[in-house]
């Protein structure tokens, strides 16, 4: 898998999103970060390691008791990448949702046309 | 955590297969969403931005038939081609590639989940052939203020830090 791979898939789990946005504070240890939720240590551990995995966190060694740190620039220009397709994305989609909206029942009395054989 | 409504467009990678997917529901029937993508006349008045002017010049939207259409802006064009390759109410698969790289070619599945109540989810994906496709798909929509942004992320790759 490549760099920006795994920065899509880090980034398309919601805990994981959660953990970056906190990191975006303040550094911090596994236990800390992993207090406010109703899983365990060890699941937000293994978020944590794909995390790094991708380059958006990085640690001082492999102790859990070393603070987690955001790689800022990374992340910065990741989500700043990804967020731009997506929004080209939504924007398409608010255009087809004002189509949409000048369409009456049209879609549903006459189903999509069917070219005569 | 996981959200159960696509008020505005989510999209995710796929980490084992050069796929983006991405969701969005509307305030529509499967029937009327299933018109916008395939009624050209529709269709060309949501495709592209508005700073682009979209000219359809083929348009087959039956299984087995072909599309083509072009965006410019200021005398600037850009083609883009493809077959449908399955057209159903709920459903609908076709191949999209850009003229600017004619070996590039995507596979898009577009299904329409009915959501009830006048309300439908779209889940739309594309499957392209390698990563490195991705990323260049990726970055092909950055045109305005962001390719700087790419020229850092590759001098961080090249330095290694990535």
């Amino acid at each position: 898998m490549d760099q920006l791979s795994r920065v899509f898939a880090a980034l398309a789990d919601p805990t994981r999103r959660d953990l970056l946005a906190r990191l975006s504070v303040a550094d911090a240890t596994v236990g800390q970060l992993a207090a406010p939720y109703d899983i365990t240590v060890q699941a937000v551990s293994k978020h944590v390691k794909v995390l790094q995995d991708a380059g958006l966190i990085s640690r001082d060694g492999p102790s859990h008791r070393r603070p987690v740190h955001l790689e800022a620039e990374v992340f910065d220009l990741m989500t700043r990448w990804i967020e731009h397709y997506r929004l080209q994305a939504e924007d398409r989609y608010r255009r087809l949702d004002a189509v949409l909206a000048t369409m009456d029942d049209a879609g549903t009395t006459n189903p999509p046309r069917q070219e005569s054989a | 955590m996981i959200p159960t409504t696509y008020a505005v467009a989510r999209i995710e990678a796929d980490p084992t297969l050069p796929i983006i997917r991405i969701t969005r529901d509307f305030a529509a029937t499967p029937a009327q969403l299933h018109r916008a993508h395939t009624d050209p006349e529709l269709f060309a008045r949501w495709v592209g931005p508005r700073s682009l002017q979209t000219r359809i010049e083929e348009w087959d939207a039956r299984t087995g038939g072909c599309w083509r259409y072009v965006a410019s802006r200021e005398g600037v064009e850009f083609g883009f081609h493809g077959t449908f390759h399955e057209i159903r109410p709920d459903r609908i698969v076709q191949t999209f590639t850009f003229d600017g790289d004619p070996d590039g070619v995507a596979l898009e599945t577009l299904r329409f989940e009915d959501l009830g109540d006048g309300r439908t989810r779209l889940h739309a994906q594309s499957l392209v052939d390698s990563f490195e496709g991705r990323d260049a798909w990726l970055r092909s929509g950055m045109e305005s203020g962001i390719n700087e942004g790419y020229d850092t992320l590759a001098e961080l790759m090249t330095d290694g830090a990535l």
